[in-house]
Formats: C-alpha cells, sequence, structure tokens
C-alpha cells in the first residue's frame, strides 16, 4: 500500500509541476546563469583543488540549487493548506508517509533533472569530469533534495502563513550554503572558518561531490559525506512523517 | 441506533496567548439516516468537532464512535466510514475536474479502470457531466461545492460532513444544494452533518438541530421543538429561538464568516 500510495502522491505533483512551466524554466535557468556569469571568474583563479576550476564549481553549484529548491519546497504545502488539499487528502485512508514520500521524490526527480541540465551546460563550458563522479554527485543531489524537502513540508505543515515560513527559510539557508563552501571551497579561507564550516551537514556533502568529479572515489571525504547525506535523509524522512501523521494543530 | 456518538469530546489548542479551548465538551448522538444540524456562531468549535470527528485532529478530552468505530482506536475504520467536506474545499484550481475525482477515487485504493469509472458515476449523479475536462478553478461557486461533494462520495461513505455548504453561494446554488444533501439521505440512506450559522438552511434541511455556542452543546431537538421550547410557539422564528438559547445572534452584524 505504501508503494501504491507513493506511487500515486508522486504522479500527482509531478504532474502539476510540469504543468507549471515557468517555475521548471526558472528552475534550469537560474544555476545556467551562475555558470555563465560566475564561472568565468574562476577560471584562472588559484583554488587549490586538483582539476579544472569547473571541478570545484559545478559540485557546488548541484548542492546550491537543490539546497535552496527544496528547502522552499514547503510552499506548495502552505498553499494547499489553505485550499483544503491537504485535509482532503488526510481523510481518506493514504498512508501518511506516502503524503510526504510522493512529495520528496517529485522534488528529486526535478531537481535531478535539472542538475543533468547544468552539467551538460557545464560540459560545454569547459568541464571536464569521470562519468562515475558525476553520477554520484546526481545521487548526492537527489539525498540532499529528499532532506531538505522533507524538513521543509515539516515546518511548513507547522506554520500558517508564507509570511513566517519565507523568512525562516531564508534565514537558514543563506548561512547555510554561505557556510558549507559550496561557491568556494572553504579550505581557501582562514581556519575558523573551516573549522566553523565542519558543523554545517552540506560541507561533507560537496566535499564528497568534488572528490567524485576529481576521480577519487575511496577517500575519507566520500565516506563522510555518504554517512551525513544518508543520515540526515533518514533523520529528515522521519521527522517528516511524523508531522504528517500528526498534524492539525 | 447512533451512528454517530461523542461523550465529553474536546479540543484546547496551546497558543502563543494560552491555552484556547475551542471546544469544551460535546455530547451528542446522531441517528443513521438523520441530516443533523449542527448550528453555532462563528468561533462556537464547530470546524473543531468536525475535524475530530473525521481523524483529521485528535482530541485533547473525551471519546466519539463514528459507524462503531472508535476515534482514538480505529481512526482507518472511520475514514472508511466517512467524507468530509472542508469549508475551503479541498480541490487544486489548476488540476483538471476528472484528475482530481480519478485521484481521489485512486486514495480510497479503487483500481485505475475502477477510478475512471467511479468519477463518471458521480460526475453525472451530482451534474458535473459537461465540466469533467475542466480545471477546477474555472468552475462556478455552486459547481465548485457539488464537486467537493463528489470528492467527498467517492468511497459510498456511510457519514457525510459538511462544513457551511453554503456560506459564499448564491440563493440559487444553495438551494440546489438543499436539495442535493436531502436526495444523498433519501435514495443512499447518507447520515449528513452539517455545520451551518445560517438558521434558515438549518431550519429548512435538518431533521433535528444540535446548537453549539463557546464549545458547548446549548440545546437540541428538532427545529419545531427549539421553538416551542425556547421561543414560546411552534411559530416562532429560528431567529429568536436562537437569541432566547444564546442570549445572542447567531449572525452578528459584524461578524464576517471566516474560514478556518
Ligand atoms: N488551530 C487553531 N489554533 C488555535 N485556535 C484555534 C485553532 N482552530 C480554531 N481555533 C479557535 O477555536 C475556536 C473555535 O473555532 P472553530 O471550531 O473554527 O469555530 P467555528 O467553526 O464554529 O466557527 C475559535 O476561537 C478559533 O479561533
Ligand atoms: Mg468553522
Amino acid at each position: 500500500m505504501l508503494f501504491h500510495d507513493t506511487a500515486l502522491v508522486y504522479g500527482r505533483y509531478l504532474r502539476q509541476s510540469l504543468r507549471s512551466r515557468f517555475a521548471l524554466l526558472f528552475g534550469v535557468l537560474m544555476p545556467l546563469l551562475y555558470l555563465l556569469f560566475f564561472g568565468p571568474l574562476l577560471t584562472d583563479l588559484p583554488l587549490g583543488g586538483r582539476g579544472s576550476s569547473w571541478q570545484l564549481l559545478v559540485p557546488g553549484l548541484l548542492l546550491q540549487l537543490g539546497l535552496f529548491g527544496a528547502s522552499f519546497a514547503g510552499f506548495s504545502v502552505i498553499i494547499e493548506k489553505g485550499q483544503g488539499v491537504i485535509e482532503r487528502m488526510r481523510v481518506t485512508p493514504v498512508s501518511r508517509l506516502a503524503l510526504l514520500l510522493g512529495r520528496v521524490l517529485r522534488d528529486a526527480t526535478l531537481f535531478v533533472l535539472q542538475a543533468v541540465l547544468l552539467v551538460l551546460a557545464a560540459m560545454a563550458m569547459g568541464l571536464r569530469a569521470p562519468l562515475p563522479g558525476v553520477l554520484i554527485g546526481f545521487a548526492f543531489v537527489a539525498l540532499l533534495t529528499v532532506s531538505l524537502g522533507a524538513l521543509s513540508y515539516a515546518l511548513a505543515m507547522k506554520v500558517d502563513t508564507p509570511q513566517v515560513f519565507g523568512p525562516t527559510i531564508n534565514a537558514l539557508t543563506m548561512p547555510s550554503m554561505l557556510l558549507s563552501g559550496l561557491l568556494l571551497p572553504m579550505s581557501l579561507g582562514p581556519a575558523w572558518l573551516d573549522a566553523l564550516s565542519h558543523l554545517m551537514p552540506f560541507r561533507y556533502l560537496v566535499d564528497a561531490v568534488r572528490d567524485a568529479y576529481a576521480g577519487s572515489y575511496a577517500t575519507a571525504h566520500m565516506l563522510y559525506g555518504v554517512l551525513v547525506a544518508v543520515g540526515f535523509s533518514v533523520l529528515a524522512v522521519a521527522v517528516g512523517t511524523r508531522v504528517f501523521r500528526t498534524a492539525g494543530a | 441506533m447512533a451512528i454517530i456518538s461523542t461523550a465529553g469530546l474536546a479540543r484546547t489548542f496551546r497558543t502563543k496567548h494560552g491555552p484556547v479551548e475551542a471546544v469544551r465538551g460535546i455530547d451528542l448522538t446522531v441517528r443513521e439516516g438523520e441530516i443533523l444540524g449542527f448550528l453555532g456562531p462563528n468561533g462556537a468549535g464547530k470546524t473543531t468537532t468536525l475535524r475530530m470527528l473525521t481523524t483529521l485532529l485528535a482530541p485533547t478530552g473525551g471519546a466519539a464512535t463514528v459507524a462503531g468505530c472508535d476515534l482514538a482506536a480505529d481512526p482507518a475504520g472511520v475514514r472508511r466510514a466517512c467524507g468530509y467536506v472542508a469549508q475551503s474545499g479541498g480541490v487544486d484550481p489548476q488540476t483538471g475536474v476528472r484528475e482530481e475525482l480519478v485521484t481521489q477515487g485512486r486514495l480510497y485504493r479503487l483500481t485505475r479502470a475502477r477510478a475512471a469509472e467511479r468519477a463518471e458515476e458521480l460526475a453525472q449523479d451530482l451534474g458535473l457531466a459537461g465540466l469533467l475536462d475542466r480545471r477546477c478553478g474555472a468552475l462556478s461557486g455552486g459547481q465548485r461545492r457539488r464537486l467537493d461533494i463528489a470528492m467527498a462520495l467517492t468511497h459510498r461513505p456511510k457519514v457525510l460532513f459538511l462544513d457551511e455548504p453554503t456560506t459564499g453561494l448564491d440563493p440559487g446554488s444553495r438551494a440546489a444544494l438543499w436539495e442535493l444533501v436531502r436526495r444523498l439521505r433519501d435514495e443512499h440512506g447518507t447520515t449528513v452533518f452539517l455545520t451551518t450559522h445560517y438558521l434558515d438552511e438549518a431550519d429548512a434541511l435538518s431533521d433535528r438541530l444540535v446548537i453549539v455556542d463557546r464549545g458547548v452543546v446549548v440545546a437540541e431537538g428538532t427545529p419545531g421543538a427549539l421553538k416551542l421550547e425556547y421561543g414560546g410557539s411552534p411559530d416562532a422564528s429560528l431567529q429568536d429561538t436562537f437569541l432566547a438559547i444564546t442570549g445572542r445572534d447567531a449572525t452578528p452584524a459584524e461578524q464576517t464568516p471566516v474560514a478556518v
């Protein structure tokens, strides 16, 4: 039943997303703008990594795409609460976990799709990375989307207005992005900043994807990245399910 | 036999400004096949009571059974037995009417083919047949309401909960909706539990009224009996009766209906 319900919820929201062409277009455009206007700035800088600056930048952009996109996913739930769609579904026998999983899997699908487009565009601009590394990068984007999406939906079930939701998410995502070294590697910065960034789960993800893009798979970074990404997803989905099960206050 | 019975059903919300006792203890029974009007001013606790009876909201006190299923012990049984239409409705304006009906059928675990069939049946039955390929947002107020009800009837529930079903409808659509509610009961024996703060609606539609105020039941009976007991004669207006029971108007002029 969980599988049936998840597929059903997934289908409904995927069709809904595919209908909103504008949002889709914008989702693809955003990372392309970074590639176009930010990427060239790095080409000749000494960034300390192996390989080209694209191999450092693209993993960061991929995770940034997931970070911002998935964190704001909860907006749709706030709208649906107002429309009564959430309660209408919650009075049916549908699995509560499916209501969450269907949504986060939809998000993961869309963001991985956008990630593919991003990587293709980056290749056109000069990115060279091994295929297994690129695929590992997509897996990390998917896990990140699932975790952040689940937390975002959980928060959206708890708060009533976009006026509360929006600023809260902004206040959480901006520092997370800056502190995780998504745009530039943290190892370039002073020691205190580097140390602080290790408190951010995303730091481990981006380090792992950068290793993958450089073709090194059996590294400590990769191990920590996998552990953090999987652990974070499990925790987030557990929190989200709990909220979807008991929501109603 | 009672299809719904509650004992001391209560819900207190914890808010930043302290606890809000939305429902302070509701005792009522509803007989099978009855149209029950749950009448009360805005803020009386009608929506909160409905959300508890449909498993959307856990009570903080008391107990209830719906169609023989205990609210706390067997929420899945309660969900199978009841349909619910929130005041806001429950469809996505961007989605097509057919898609929403079919998805709803699938959420009730109908097969794909059966869900498609059921969508057609419901559309036929509720006068939506020509509208299946429109977006939900392109329906009129009355059509939207009928769609909301169609969604809630997908699994042929024994009990249908309607929260302020006619608020915001024009007089013609209201009359059509009353007709629909009566027909549901007459043809399918569906028990209908509807909230309203319109006295004429409660009077015209309900077999029996339960009047709530500030989270408790303050009176109950047939519209005629209530008028006789509180209004002084069977011909008293329900308006005067309500005034006598609660000490104030059902719909004070300064209060506009709000969806909760
Ligand atoms: N989620 C909530 N949090 C806090 N207070 C609430 C909540 N829902 C309802 N209330 C309060 O409970 C009372 C009863 O509300 P409600 O059941 O919606 O009344 P009605 O449907 O009869 O107009 C109101 O005072 C309302 O403000
Ligand atoms: Mg209400």
